[in-house]
């Protein structure tokens, strides 16, 4: 009966939808006040539906309800209580669900937060924000029902996919989605005033905070699924150029490009075409990935299967909502560049670099795109079957953005308007330098074998040094007495240390990535109790195994014990676990962590020579690979400064 | 029906990932060359050549007994005195293009690697125009 009610507060979230995202347009074309005003209580009451009928959902999921179809497939009264919770989004509807959850959310965010904006121009966002809310609703209650009964109920369900019960999937989803989903209301604002057919000049800072939201949910939702590739596939993988991984990542990329042309926007009252263009395009490329997810098209580690309708459908929606607005864009995007202050810039100056940044971010992203679709355009064409993995992008992407990397240190340090090239050089010139130096050094001490991780030591430094000048600039490091820098720091504005931290963390990143790909080392030996490997300065000995049970799973467990210089550090105990119920296996690597690398064991089957068994042993050490997920978190963490932005707030008063 | 096509594909390989990603672990004691440099090859090979059962890894980083197989036969190969150029061809005769995760350098292929860079400089092109209306000083 709770089931039920579930369904039904969906059933009703889309009639409020369908009512959101008609009347209040036609109250804001006719002037009609009440209309207009509807917008903001059914946005609010839409989320509470939704809300109710997630919680029905999770509770289900908690009794272990196996009357619900969706319960049995996914769920198992024996699972670990988290992963009965965090399993409602660990399936195909479940997820859907929380999807359209986070997308009454963020319209219920607007609704109840954007005080400043003008009524019609917020009936149109929500309006739109509705529509959105129409189709992801349809294709959830139509396709998708996560409320299902079974006319038999079993006693037990079948389980969750043992590599999905891991913390990790509490906040990897969530995260993901939230970023997704928040791109929706850079998608709203550009459709709504392209429907208003004028944008003032406040649009770009309206957008920009529920853009900044969206991109640091992402960023770290993209952190934790590497992080949790990483440890859980049982090899030190951190991104593997698989489709879905590109599916968050294009919206990434551009969502980036979106941060920045938003902030020229923003600030010059220019370039809105694009800045709208480039809206309607990331969350295109939201809807896209979720359609590659979850249609099975495309071969990837995370298809959620596979339902071809669903696929058609999901295609629908994004041709219907993503095509309409395109085809609004043509119609009247034109009426509005009009809105564009014809400030002069030249070349060199922070809109300059602004622009360039986006055209490099726009073909990266474009590029992803291309990689991930071409094998199926070329399968279509009938030219046959082909692959593009990681080799095309590393050697695409790589030279594609290392410019961009280049460039990157000038833009927050070029003024508005026009620069000069020497000025803001001469602020780079010791980080230039440092960065030039370690990269030599790297390849002289490689002996020249090792120019990629030369080129990407001198980029790392140069980024993370390049944001100390950005931060040396706003503290005015040169210009005041040693004395006064502490006050200078702490009386910086929160929001000016966006764009130090977000490129500074880029340059952390990079360090990681550097670091594990160039200088990993690696064993593999059959080995008895007793025996003793060597890697990287550890000693690992191999003192035995045992046979361990979890609550769903039965596990064979090595045991390591780990010295460096004779000391010892740590036992390490990696598994390989059995899930009786899924009857599947997975392996647990046991990691040692530091900062300056892990050492990672995972132990395999056993092998029979000579007559005795021996385990299999996997060893590696990845040197500063935990640099890559700190880097990321120190980018959200710039994400989350630049937002103490005020919403509406006249720029005038930054230092330039 | 490119989709329908697709989702055959996908049912069997869904199978097979659920039989083989999970431990994605590559290579087995005493595979490797005792040559480093010969191991070297070897291994930049394995990264560029699809494992034909899993869903998107190369052969190097997986576990899936064909995989292993193709690992042994590049080793053989290596061992025979032919050069990288020619594994990669002999693998593509056997397997099809398919099987290699970097795709050819050709006509077919063009657009996918031209068109990364002919978009940057689309955009050079477009920016040079903002510029143009832009007074010097």
């Amino acid at each position: 009966m709770i089931a039920e009610t579930g369904h039904f507060a969906m059933i009703l979230a889309f009639c409020v939808a369908l009512l959101q995202s008609t009347l209040p347009l036609y109250g804001a074309r006719r002037n009609h006040q009440g209309f207009v005003l509807m917008a903001v209580p059914a946005a609010k009451l839409q989320f509470i539906l939704l809300l109710w009928a997630f919680a029905v959902l999770t509770v289900k999921f908690v009794q272990s309800d196996f009357s619900l179809w969706l319960v049995t497939a996914n769920s198992h009264a024996d699972k670990p209580f988290i992963y009965r919770l965090t399993g409602v989004w660990g399936n195909h509807e479940g997820s859907m669900l929380l999807w359209i959850l986070m997308l009454a959310a963020y319209g219920a965010g607007i609704a109840q937060f954007s005080k400043s904006m003008p009524d019609t121009l917020k009936a149109r966002v929500l309006a739109v924000q509705g529509m959105i809310g129409v189709a992801f609703l349809a294709f959830s209650l139509f396709t998708s029902n996560p409320f299902a009964r079974l006319v038999s109920p079993p006693f037990e369900g079948n389980g969750l996919n043992p590599i999905l019960q891991d913390p990790a999937l509490a906040v990897h989803p969530p995260l993901l989605y939230a970023g997704y989903v928040g791109f929706s209301l850079a998608f709203s604002f550009s459709v709504a005033a392209l429907m208003s057919g004028k944008v003032s000049p406040d649009w770009a800072k309206w957008v920009r905070p529920w853009t900044l939201l969206a991109w640091l949910s992402l960023t770290l939702g993209i952190a934790v699924g590497s992080f949790w590739a990483y440890y859980e596939l049982g090899w030190g993988g951190f991104w593997f150029w698989d489709p879905v991984e590109n599916a968050s990542f294009m919206p990434w990329l551009a969502g980036t490009a979106l941060l920045h042309s938003a902030l020229v926007t923003a600030r010059r009252n220019t370039l809105h075409s694009w800045t709208m263009l480039l809206a309607i395009l990331t969350f295109g490329l939201c809807i896209a990935g979720t359609f590659l997810v979850r249609s099975g098209v495309l071969t990837s580690v995370h298809a959620f299967a596979t339902d071809p309708t669903r696929g058609v459908f999901i295609l629908m929606i994004l041709g219907v909502l993503v095509g309409g607005a395109l085809l609004l864009f043509a119609m009247r995007s034109a009426g509005l560049s009009s809105a564009d202050k014809n400030v002069p810039f030249q070349p060199v100056s922070r809109e300059g670099a602004l622009i360039l940044n986006n055209v490099f971010l726009a073909s990266a992203t474009a590029t992803v795109f291309l990689g991930t679709i071409y094998p199926l355009v070329i399968d279509a064409f009938g030219l046959g079957k082909i692959s593009v993995g990681a080799p095309y992008y590393n050697a695409v992407f790589v030279p594609l953005i290392t410019p961009l990397l280049m460039l990157m240190p000038f833009g927050p340090l070029s003024g508005w308007g026009q620069s000069e090239v020497l000025p803001v050089f001469k602020k780079l010139a010791m980080a230039f330098l440092l960065a030039v130096l370690s990269a030599l050094t790297v390849f002289i001490v490689s002996a020249g074998h090792q120019g990629g991780a030369a080129l990407g030591v001198g980029l790392s430094l140069w980024l993370m040094l390049g944001a100390l000048a950005d931060l040396a600039k706003k503290i005015r490091f040169n210009s005041v007495p040693l004395a006064r820098l502490p006050k200078n720091i702490s009386k910086l504005p929160l929001q000016q240390w966006g764009s130090v931290l977000a490129h500074g963390g880029l340059g952390v990143m990079i360090l990681g990535i550097v670091g594990t790909t160039a200088w990993r080392s690696e064993v593999v030996q059959a080995v008895m109790p007793g025996a003793v490997m060597e890697i990287s300065g550890y000693e690992v000995t191999f003192d035995g195994e045992s046979a361990v049970s979890g609550e769903n799973f039965t596990a064979e467990q090595g045991e390591f014990s780990v010295r460096r210089g004779g000391v010892d550090v740590t036992v390490l105990k990696p598994e390989k676990r059995f899930y009786t119920v899924e009857r599947q296996s997975t392996t647990e690597a046991a990691i040692l962590k530091n900062l300056a690398g892990h050492l990672y064991i995972v132990i395999a089957d056993e092998t029979i020579t000579d007559g005795t068994a021996s385990r299999v042993v996997r060893i590696w050490y990845h040197p500063l690979v935990a640099f890559i997920w700190i880097g990321g978190l120190i980018m959200a963490l710039g994400g989350v400064a630049a937002l103490t932005r005020r919403e509406v707030k006249s720029f005038s008063n930054d230092s330039v | 029906m490119t989709i329908r096509v697709a989702s055959k594909k996908i049912n069997f390989l869904i199978l097979s990932f659920f039989l083989y990603v999970s431990p994605a672990l590559a290579i087995s004691p005493g595979e490797a060359f005792k040559d480093d440099a010969l191991e070297e090859r070897a291994r930049s090979l394995s990264v560029e050549l699809r494992c034909m059962v899993c869903q998107n890894q190369s052969i190097d980083d997986s576990d899936a007994p064909l995989a292993a197989d193709l690992r042994n036969l590049i080793r053989a190969q290596i061992q025979s005195g032919k050069t990288d150029a020619e594994i990669l061809d002999f693998i593509e005769d056997r397997y099809g293009e398919f099987a290699l995760l970097k795709p050819r350098f050709d006509i077919k292929n063009a657009p996918l690697w031209g068109l990364p860079f002919l978009l940057v400089l689309a955009g050079f092109f477009l920016m040079r125009s903002f510029f143009r209306n832009a007074p010097k000083n």
